[in-house]
Order: structure tokens, then sequence, then C-alpha cells
């Protein structure tokens, strides 16, 4: 019942630094509306980079390290062959290539790991990583990129009427995030719904077991690398229309971890939650703590952004090891 | 103990297993066979390879000499999906079973190999799909009910205690409607209430479903009072091989569990 306490106690702390630069009038309400906005943009692209983490890790118990690499790997195929066909063309392509990928992964890395040491898989994919980056500038180059979806750049004013000066958005955000909340959906209803997912949790718990009732484990990880490679493929466009596809974008990998311990290594919605708290979170702290920092003890107050969600997930694993929707950790001594 | 059975032919047959872990063998030419609806026990000291031979005739391990004959089909390389596939179902020494999930959903995944529709109409629930889930929820109702853990249905099996999470595990093994169930040490760590439940599970399984039963068991008054026949095994050998009755009489037998001065 303490460790309950502790969550409450961490999480208010957290509500009253979300909203003081608010209360205290140290900001205009649009402008903080603008900041919390482009945080939960930001969140949405962490959350989607996440979802391929906690993917894999659900159904085979393999920290996957290789994701942010395969967010690298399906945005350069995108970018690539979107330059000699249309964007319905290269997207289904990629898509394809990723699924070929998992097969080839499955075949040639997990297969003969079966029912070894998970560390042994962790170190694995580590050498997929690595392997990823670079076979994918050797195949589509290392420039940077564009990928073009067909959405205007220019930010739009909304709430004019609400807020002096009304809220910039910018439209490639909006439809990022309503990709990513349809995603979440598909992948809840596969997830709880069909016989498949039933089997991904399964295998995800035991492999021996799984075996056993006949589920075939191949089968699964060619699967469950799929899918993840589908949401490498959503990740991949959204960041790369944002910022350019480039080497950059398999480090995101890197922020997506922090969130995956907050929302919780099982957890698809605490994937999406976690996400858009740290997406926020650090946002909110980079533009209001900043300052604040800066006044009150004379530092320079920059790359908050940096760390914040590193130490917020820190404090998370303190107070509470499973993330906030994961699988309570129930163990018979 | 008598039964009104009609135990039928050969179902199982193993031929000279052999099976070794580098310099360790495991098993060395073991013979014997199993008859339809009958409940055969594997019997002998610990690490005398009962687990081994379970694990052969599933399918885990692959022998590197000898034969399994199911169902007058030789399998050679088999692998453990495959053999449910077939009808060989198990439960395990070690409980194995998802933590994480309901008792109800651990026992659904024994359903998965039955199951036909698409992906895409299960996610939505249409047509065939629903009522293909509502068929094989019935299944799993049955078992639920015929194993008395209808109060547990929804609770994460992790939070169980041990008899009931034994019973769980037989559920999901019956979910797949086997003809050949493998038990490994259904009642280790049971007190003597839950092996009796156990024990009247287990017949009532071979009765009322006419599944045949291969079990390992150490607690010999439940191996005498349930089993048809009894193999036993010593250092990977087969030194019985009879009723139980016989066995119990036999003199490697005894030596093999009481040790023998040499």
């Amino acid at each position: 019942m303490k460790k309950h306490a502790n969550v409450v106690v961490l999480c208010s702390v957290l509500l009253a630094g979300l909203v003081a630069p608010l209360a205290s009038g140290a900001s205009a309400p649009g402008f903080y509306v603008e900041v919390v906005l482009g945080g939960l943009m930001a969140g949405v692209l962490y959350s989607l980079v996440a979802l391929g983490f906690v993917l894999i890790f659900k159904a085979s118990g393999v920290f996957n390290f290789a994701q942010g690499s395969m967010v690298l790997f399906a945005a350069l195929a995108v970018a690539r062959m979107a330059e000699r066909m249309p964007l319905w063309v290269a997207v289904p392509l990629a898509i394809g290539i990723m699924v070929l990928l998992a097969m080839i992964i499955e075949r040639l890395v997990l297969r003969p790991l079966v029912n070894q040491d998970s560390v042994a898989l962790l170190m694995a994919t580590l050498g997929v990583s690595f392997f990823l980056d670079g076979f994918g500038q050797t195949v589509w180059g290392s420039d940077i990129y564009e990928i073009n979806l067909g959405i205007p750049k220019e930010p739009v004013m909304i709430l004019g009427n609400l807020f002096q000066g009304g809220i910039l958005i910018n439209l490639d955000d909006v439809a990022a995030a309503l990709l990513a909340a349809l995603l979440v959906v598909v992948l809840a209803l596969f997830f709880q719904k069909t016989a498949t997912g039933r089997a991904l949790r399964a295998v995800a718990d035991d492999h021996q077991a799984a075996q056993s009732i006949g589920i075939p484990l191949n089968r699964i990880w060619v699967i469950v690398w799929s899918v993840a490679g589908v949401v490498a493929v959503v990740a991949g466009m959204v960041w790369g229309s944002k910022l350019g596809v480039q080497f950059s974008i398999s480090l995101v990998a890197l922020k997506a971890l922090p969130v995956v311990i907050l929302g919780g290594f099982t957890s698809i919605p605490g994937a999406i939650v976690g996400g858009l708290i740290i997406g926020v979170g650090e946002k909110v702290a980079e533009v209001f703590l900043g300052p604040v920092l800066v006044k009150a003890f004379d530092l320079a107050g920059g790359g908050i952004e940096n760390w914040f969600a590193y130490v917020l997930a820190l404090l998370f694993l303190l107070v509470r090891p499973e993330g906030l929707f994961g699988e309570k950790i129930i163990d018979r001594v | 103990m008598a039964q009104a059975r009609n135990i039928g032919d050969v179902i199982l047959k193993i031929d000279s297993i052999s099976l070794a872990f580098g310099g360790v063998k495991a098993l060395s030419e073991v013979s014997f066979d199993v008859r339809e609806h009958e409940i055969r026990a594997i019997i002998g000291p610990n690490g005398a390879g009962k687990s081994s031979m379970l694990n052969v005739i599933n399918g885990v391990y692959h022998p590197q000499q000898g034969s399994v004959t199911f169902r007058g089909v030789e399998h050679k390389q088999m692998r453990p999906h495959e053999a449910a596939k077939q009808g060989i179902a198990r439960t395990f020494q070690n409980i194995a079973l998802f933590k994480g999930m309901t008792v109800l959903d651990n026992i659904m995944t024994g359903r998965n190999l039955k199951m036909r529709a698409g992906v895409l109409a299960q996610a939505v629930w249409y047509g065939p799909a629903l009522r293909e889930e509502i068929e094989h929820r019935k299944a799993v109702e049955r078992i639920i009910d015929f194993l008395e853990i209808q109060a547990y249905r929804k609770t994460p099996v992790g939070r169980l205690p041990y008899g009931l999470q034994k019973r769980v595990d037989l559920g999901r093994a019956l979910a797949i409607e086997p003809c050949v169930l493998l038990l490994d040490e259904p009642m280790a760590g049971m007190n003597v209430e839950e092996k009796q439940d156990m024990c009247r599970f287990i017949l009532d399984v071979n009765d009322h479903f006419g599944t045949t039963i291969v079990l390992i068991e150490h607690d010999m008054g439940v191996v005498m009072d349930i089993s048809d026949r009894v193999v036993v095994l010593d250092y990977g050998r087969k030194i019985g091989d009879a009723t139980p009755d016989q066995v119990r009489g036999n003199q490697a037998v005894i030596d093999a569990y009481l040790g023998v001065s040499h």
C-alpha cells in the first residue's frame, strides 16, 4: 500500500509541475497550450517507436535493440522508393520489405537462439541494429532524404477567438497523431480479440508451454517482427516527413526507452500514454523550468529536454518498476 | 484396479530410443508401448530419464537412435507444435502456465489450433468468427466445470495457489482434445487432499473421454492405484515393464529404489 502512495505522490508532483507555469501566471495561456500541444506531437512520435519495442517484448520477451534501426531502414526505403514511384506504391512495398526482413531475422538470428538466455537475444538484436544501420546506407545511400506526405507544411492558426494570437498547429502533426491512434486501436483489437493475439501473449509468457499446445514459435516470431516492421514504416514516415530521413532517426530508439519504462514493457496503451507524458513533460520542462533554474541558481538553463525523460524514467523505476500499465510482477519465493 | 474400459491396440510405440546430451546418456535403448485408453505410468528414481522420455514423445528432444510410432506413423524429427497437432498434449513438472493471463485465456490458448476464422474477422468478432469464438468458449467452460475451477475464471493464474495451477495446466492440455495426454508429475508438491482430487480428475478424463494417459509420478501409492501398466526406468535403462502388482515384487525395481550393496 505504501508503494501505491509513492506513485500517487510522484504523479501529483509531476502534475503540479505541469500546471505551475499556467497557474503562476508565468505564461500566457495561448503560449502554454502551444507548448503542451508541441509536446503531445513529439510524444506521439516517441510512442510510435515505443510501440515497436513493446510489441516484440510482449510477444517474445526479447528487448529488441534494433527497433530504432528498423525505423531508419523503413524510412530510407520509403524515401528512396518514393523518388521513383508514387507514395501509395512505395509504402506497401516498404511494408513488404520489412516483412521479408522479419522472416530473415527469424531464420538467421532468432531460430538458432531458441531457449537461450535473454542476454544472448539482446546481444543479437544489438548486432541486428548495427547491421541494419550500415546495410541501410549500403542499399539506400547515406544522404538526407525527404518524404513528402502531401500534407501542407504551413502551420494553421486555430482557436484565434479563444486565445490572444491564436494557436499555431501543424497539419502533419495532426495526421501523425490520428495515424498513431488508429494503429493503437488496430493493435489492441489484434492482441486482445484474435486467436493469433492470444498465441502471441502465450508465447511471451512461456515458449515451451506455448509449443506444447500447438503454437508454432517460428511463425509467431515472424508475425510479431513483421508487425513491428509495419509500425516502423509508419514511425519512419512520420519522423522522416518531419525531420528528413537521416541517420539520427535510429537514435530516437534511445528516447523511446524511458517511454517503455514509464508505460510498462508489456502494455500497448502504456507505450502511447508514456510517450505523451514524456513528450509533454520534456517540452514544458525545457520551456518553463529552464528560466526558473536560471533565475534561482544562475545556471545556463538549457538542455533540459535531453535528460528530463531519463530522470522521469528513473523515478518511475524506483516507485513502480513495472511501469504505469505493465503487468504486475508476481513472484513466488 | 479394474476399470470398465476397453483397452485397445497399441497407439504409441517407443522403439529402442537412445538419447544423449554430449557424454551424458539420458536414455539407452528404451522400448515400450502404450495401448489406447490405458493409463501408463513411468516411474524411476530421480535422474532416471523419465522427463527426457516424455520430452522425446512430445518432440522437445530428438533422440539419436530409435523411433516413436504414433497411430501407426513413425515420427522422426517431430516438433512440439506438430505433436500437439497430432493429438499429443502434455503438462509440465514445473508449472509452465501463461502467468499474466487469466485462467480462461490460458485454457482458450489450447483451442487455438482448432480456430479457423481469419485474423481480421476475429478482430471485429464478425459473423463466423464470433460463432467460432462462442463454440470454443463453450468447450472451455465445460473443461472449467469439469475441473471445478469456475470461481477462478478471470483470475490471472500467477495468483492462484500451486494445486490450482496444476489443475489449470491440465485444463489447458485437455483443451486441445488430445488422444494421448502426457502428465509430468501431476501430483508433485501436493497435499493428500489435492492428490486425491488430481487422481479423480485423471481417472475421469480417462474414463469419460477415453484419453490415453502416460504419467510420471513419484508417489507409489498413486501409481499403484491408478495405472494399468508401469514402466520402470533407472539410469536411462528400462528395468521393468509390467502391471503394478508385478512391478512391486520385481527385485531389480526394489534395488533401484532402495539401493543395493555391491
